[in-house]
């Protein structure tokens, strides 16, 4: 348990520099910051206090908002995710969860990419949508979503294979 | 009572959601006027710092590139100044002068986002304070717009709240630079009428009307222009001579006048 907390701060610290520090700067075709921190979202385990979850990513946004001077839009988007990713695990892994033995690594490879897809796409969604503040842009923000969220799903994963083999 | 107490116990996630989410939106729709983005922008000490000890592993990269062109641009200064009138140094008496200089460095830029903000490892220890013009050797940067004891942010020209007084080099017209978001090189020079003579490739220079930065100092070339045949006026695209994504060394100024200028303004509204 107490491991669990260490390993969850260190995620947390790591991810928040990764992200400002290396992906905010990326800048690919002139627009494309992937978003890897919404990781730390994919990865909390799932029994945790729900409350506290929500709390600590409303936290974790609020630190990449202060490092990317956006205001809050990255907190509002990531306290969304948080609040209805029970909802999307209910609708990706069914019934499964509410068993004890149920573990994030046992489920198939396309119920984990269900989930961080929709994790990211709501993410994204609700982010530029704050960002750009129109709907006369709805263009704008769907390419965005799109093309942002292709690239954010691809680097998540990636990262999700390479840190999270040897828990098997 | 109970019954309510209940409801707030069973939808204790939901309500911690919407309070979460009502403080974020409130910090957002807050920071869209400006000023008033005070709390979050990487001015403060966490984000300056953590910003400055990256940057100086990065800086090691671009040293060479950096020194050539600062020696560039001492090179055209030294032209300047062998070439032009012998009195400019004996007026260099600090007390007499408008505009004072402060160097800084910048440890974060951005240039793909709808609002770009620029940190800088000067702020009130250094004497920069909100409202002063930011400029590189090639051209105009932005406008500070929060500091911190060591650490200020600047509103990049490439944010879509700037609004920069410019005018055009040969005819002294003079419009506002803003921009529309779509390229990093590119802004748009607007309020331009359409009795002024234009070809691609005029200079744009700052104005010298804001109090912020003084005039003539280059801003970019016109790339396009159309005539707003409703308004009869032009919107032009004015391509930047900065590189707006390499940028090191910048420059601050600080208008001296800037309280008298000020204060002479609000008194003539005033009176009207």
């Amino acid at each position: 348990m107490n491991n669990n907390y260490f390993v969850n701060i260190i995620r947390f610290v790591l991810l928040i520099l990764v992200q400002v520090l290396v992906f905010n700067r990326l800048n690919f075709f002139g627009f494309i910051n992937p978003m890897v921190y919404i990781l730390f979202l994919y990865w909390f385990p799932i029994k945790e206090n729900r409350a506290a979850f929500i709390g600590l990513s409303f936290l974790l946004g609020l630190f990449i908002d202060l490092f990317s001077d956006t205001m809050a839009i990255h907190a509002a988007s990531t306290v969304t995710i948080a609040y209805i990713r029970p909802a999307i695990m209910r609708f990706v892994f069914g019934v499964n969860i509410e068993f004890q033995s149920f573990r994030l690594s046992n489920t198939t490879r396309a119920q984990q990419f269900t989930f961080l897809a929709l994790l990211i796409i709501v993410h994204h969604a609700v982010f530029f949508t704050l960002e750009i503040f129109s709907f006369a842009n709805i263009l704008l923000i769907l390419k965005k979503v799109v093309a942002i969220g292709a690239a954010s799903i691809i680097l998540c994963l990636l990262f999700n294979s390479l840190f999270s083999a040897k828990k098997e | 009572m109970q019954q309510i107490i209940n409801f707030v116990i069973r939808n204790k996630n939901f309500l911690l959601y919407l309070f979460l989410l009502f403080i974020a939106l409130g910090f957002t729709v807050q920071s869209h006027s400006y000023h008033q983005s005070r709390f979050f922008n990487s001015s403060n000490w966490i984000t300056g710092s953590v910003y400055e000890t990256f940057n100086g592993f990065s800086t090691y990269f671009g040293l060479s590139e950096e020194n050539a062109k600062l020696v560039e641009e001492n090179k055209r200064l030294r032209k300047l100044l062998f070439n032009g009138q012998k009195e400019t140094l004996s007026s260099l008496d600090s007390t007499q002068l408008i505009y004072t200089i402060t160097t800084g460095q910048v440890v974060k830029n951005s240039y793909a986002e709808p609002r770009n903000y620029i940190t800088i490892n000067r702020g009130i220890k250094d004497s920069v304070f909100p409202d002063m013009g930011v400029i590189t050797e090639k051209g105009i940067l932005g406008i500070v717009e929060n500091t911190s004891g060591s650490y200020a942010s600047v509103q990049s020209i490439l944010n879509e709240k700037s609004r920069i007084n410019a005018k055009l080099k040969n005819t002294e017209h003079f419009g506002s630079l803003v921009w529309d978001t779509q390229r990093y090189n590119v802004v748009q020079l607007v309020d331009i009428p359409r009795l002024v003579p234009l070809t691609v490739g005029d200079t744009i220079v700052t104005g010298g009307m804001s109090s912020i930065f003084p005039g003539n100092i280059p801003i970019g070339t016109i790339q396009k222009f159309d005539l707003d045949t409703a308004n009869s006026l032009y919107s032009i695209d004015v391509r930047l001579f900065n590189d707006m994504t390499n940028i090191k060394n910048v420059y601050i100024i600080d208008n001296n006048d800037r309280k008298e200028i000020l204060e002479l303004e609000a008194a003539t509204v005033n009176e009207q």
